[in-house]
């Protein structure tokens, strides 16, 4: 199963690898991460996504609970959370085709951020399914390059991720 | 306040932090560190002959007294040779400061000479580690690094220091912080009293129990709360190889050690048990065998410091996260305080069935009328000359096992070895270590002619200290438990695993100052290990050729469970 893991942690260096070299050390799987300060900049907040059962998962957030940078962290997918992905996109914009994208991106309710005479780049917020949603619609022809944030999130409600 | 450099604040902290013994090895990285030793008296560094040597002597003092092990090397080559030890460490969670020079700061990355990345190196073996950025930052790192080795689930702890911050020219005040405050670290002090009182309910119920305890009952300390707990229900108790000692080795509750080599009591018990409590211990698969196929019928109460040791390789039904010492003195408080007591019928037929089991006696082996000595012998003489007192260290394979059968451990911390890792090499510099922190004890290196040749160096340092180390050298001419496993799974070819062109093992302990024997027939040994423990002030090193066909028994059958076993090279379970 997909999980959507949150971790606070000090903003020094090395601790990204540490991070980093557990899931490899362990033989875990990272799908997505994301990471960058907070508002309080000694905290950084990482966000990762990474796929398995009920068991490697529990494992997965003990190892990373041990790791002595890790102030807090939590399972978003465990209740009701908002996730959102940023991605940047050059998409071919010629002949007929210059209308129908344009179109599709209205429909996506993503931003056209910058014009050639041949090429759209669209800027699309949403969950993962959202963002691959799109790149289907568009087409795989048509698309000339992807970049993608991975996911952030953030639970729902007054519950926060705080020292 | 005073002002100290960074290499006089390393120094200064490691006295604030009470650190009698360093091992260490010197070069260009750590030389202002070395100055600022050389003109003080309260540290006392001991000067191995290779990095690793640094690392397990080190290891040897930590697990024998419970204080963290303190290691100086160089950067690069001292570094690296120091890995193996680190990861020894890790593995049987053993406290552990390790400070390594770096080359200069604005060097970093430059691969400037003798230059190594450390802290990504030593990454996936420590507990945590440091890189001094300024040299104000030292007292805190040295602090911090005490702390986190010595605390929760022990481990080595790393600080990588470059050179420019111990500069002898650069001063800056120094102070010794009283308290380590972290946000980001809290280990457990108490397990939760909820789910000790389940267990408690559980053990009480009990009809087939056993006690199934580890590494983590000596390192915290808790042998006695275990010894409590155990006499209190009238349980039988098994140790891990890690474990032994933590419950005296010959009380009649005692069935010997588990696992793949382990007794056939402790492992037909552990697979008809019905309740299990596992303290301080990891379940891990030289235990297990398949962890599938483990002890189908058993309720598992497992007691750990470390949440990820629970419910990891098998699931247990009441964990119990904290200081093992700490639950199991609940544990008995609650017993004490309890209406009834445990189920005195069952536990009747539980220690009959046992019996049984025992005199089956699956620890044994043929003796040569003729023939060449065994090496279970050669254990038991020394368990005799040393009227079972001495700090017994291994080495890793064959020998290593008979040494945990054959000698019984009444006292924890007694037993000494690479459980985890299975470092060939460690014996000798873990017995330094002891012999350092406890030099009027009795000290015994149990090693084989493969393992003692991995660190053989160490022959040196122990002159240098007059270390009266007792080295019994099981000599079969072979990689023996290679070999055996060869025997076993590989149609008897026996690939590299012989040992050719064995040195003089008696003329070298000579040249190296220290007294060798060489021990060919069995009516020769006890007198040879009297005389060798006469010697209260020479080490003596005992070369004594045994059987090279034999093998260790009972042996874990692969991919069954913990009852499936051969107890012979013809019989199994």
């Amino acid at each position: 199963m997909r999980r959507i893991i949150s971790i606070l942690m000090e903003n020094e260096p090395g601790a990204l690898s540490r991070v980093v070299g557990l899931f490899s050390q362990r033989g875990y799987n990272i799908e997505t991460l994301t990471v960058a300060p907070t508002e309080d900049e000694t905290l950084s907040r990482l966000t990762m996504t990474t796929t398995g059962d009920d068991k490697k998962i529990e494992q997965i957030t003990k190892h990373l609970n041990k790791l002595i940078e890790v102030v807090k962290l939590v399972d978003l997918t465990e209740g009701a959370h908002i996730e959102r992905e940023i991605m940047l996109m050059k998409v071919k914009a010629t002949g007929a085709q210059r209308a129908e994208v344009k179109r599709t991106v209205d429909i996506f309710r993503g931003q056209i951020v910058d014009v050639t005479s041949t090429v759209y780049t669209v800027q699309l917020t949403g969950t993962t399914d959202k963002l691959e949603a799109f790149i289907n619609a568009v087409g795989e022809a048509q698309v000339l390059e992807v970049v993608r944030s991975g996911v952030s999130g953030i639970s729902r409600g007054e519950k926060v991720l705080s020292l | 306040m005073e002002m100290l450099s960074g290499a006089e604040m390393v120094v200064r902290a490691l006295q604030d932090e009470g650190v009698e013994y360093i091992f260490g090895y010197p070069g260009g990285a750590v030389l202002h560190i070395y100055d600022a030793l050389f003109q003080q008296d309260k540290v006392n560094h001991i000067l191995v002959r290779h990095e690793q040597a640094a690392t397990h002597a080190a290891d040897g003092y930590a697990r024998s007294t419970g204080k963290p092990g303190v290691v100086l090397v160089t950067s690069g080559p001292g570094a690296t040779n120091a890995i193996t030890g680190i990861a020894t460490a890790f593995m049987d969670s053993i406290p552990m400061v390790v400070l390594s020079g770096q080359v200069r700061s604005d060097w970093i990355g430059d691969d400037a000479f003798q230059e190594t990345d450390m802290v990504g190196l030593s990454r996936p073996i420590v507990k945590h580690s440091f890189m001094v950025r300024d040299p104000r930052q030292i007292p805190d790192m040295i602090k911090k690094a005490f702390y986190i080795a010595s605390t929760g689930r022990p481990g080595p702890v790393l600080v990588d220091i470059p050179k420019d911050h111990t500069a002898p020219h650069n001063t800056f005040p120094y102070e010794y912080p009283k308290k380590v405050k972290m946000r980001s670290y809290a280990p457990v002090t108490r397990g939760h009293s909820g789910q000790i009182r389940k267990a408690v309910d559980e053990l009480l119920k009990a009809k087939r129990p056993v006690i199934y305890s580890g590494g983590g009952v000596v390192q915290g300390d808790a042998s006695e709360a275990l010894t409590g707990v155990a006499r209190k229900l009238n349980f039988p108790v098994t140790n891990t190889l890690m474990g032994l000692g933590a419950f005296p080795g010959t009380d009649k509750q005692f069935l010997g050690m588990l696992g793949m080599h382990g007794t056939y009591e402790a492992n037909m018990a552990m697979h008809n048990a019905d309740v299990i409590l596992a303290a301080g211990a990891r379940l891990d698969d030289r235990v297990t065998n398949d962890a599938k196929k483990f002890c189908p019928g058993a309720k598992i109460i497992h007691i750990d410091i470390d949440p990820a040791s629970i419910s990891k390789n098998v699931t247990a039904h009441i964990p119990i996260v904290g200081p093992v010492k700490q639950v199991l003195e609940e544990m008995l408080t609650m017993l004490d305080e309890h209406d009834s007591g445990p189920d005195h019928k069952s536990l009747e037929r539980w220690w009959q069935e046992i019996d049984g089991w025992r005199q089956v006696h699956g620890l044994r082996y043929e003796v040569n009328e003729n023939g060449p000595m065994k090496p279970q012998q050669v254990v038991q003489a020394l368990y005799k000359a040393t009227n079972g007192e001495a700090f017994v260290t291994s080495d890793v394979g064959q020998h290593q096992m008979f040494a945990a059968q054959y000698y019984l451990y009444d006292r924890p911390r007694q037993w000494i070895n690479s459980g985890g890792l299975g470092t060939m090499g460690f014996g000798l510099p873990a017995a330094m270590g002891v012999q350092f922190a406890h030099p009027e004890a009795v000290v015994a290196c149990v090693t084989g002619e493969g393992s003692i040749q991995m660190n053989i160096q160490e022959l040196s340092t122990c002159l240098q200290y007059g270390l009266p180390i007792k080295i019994i050298n099981i000599n079969n001419q072979a990689l023996g438990m290679v070999r055996q496993w060869q025997d076993m799974q590989y149609g008897g070819r026996h690939s590299q695993s012989y040992m050719e062109s064995l040195p003089d093992f008696v003329k070298l302990a000579e040249s190296y100052g220290h007294v060798g024997m060489k021990i060919e027939k069995l009516e020769d040994l006890d007198g040879a290990m009297e005389e060798a423990f006469a010697l209260k002030d020479r080490l003596v090193f005992m070369d004594i050729y045994v059987d090279p066909t034999e093998h260790v028994y009972p042996m874990h059958i692969a991919d069954g469970s913990m009852r499936d076993m051969w107890l012979s090279k013809t019989e199994r379970t």
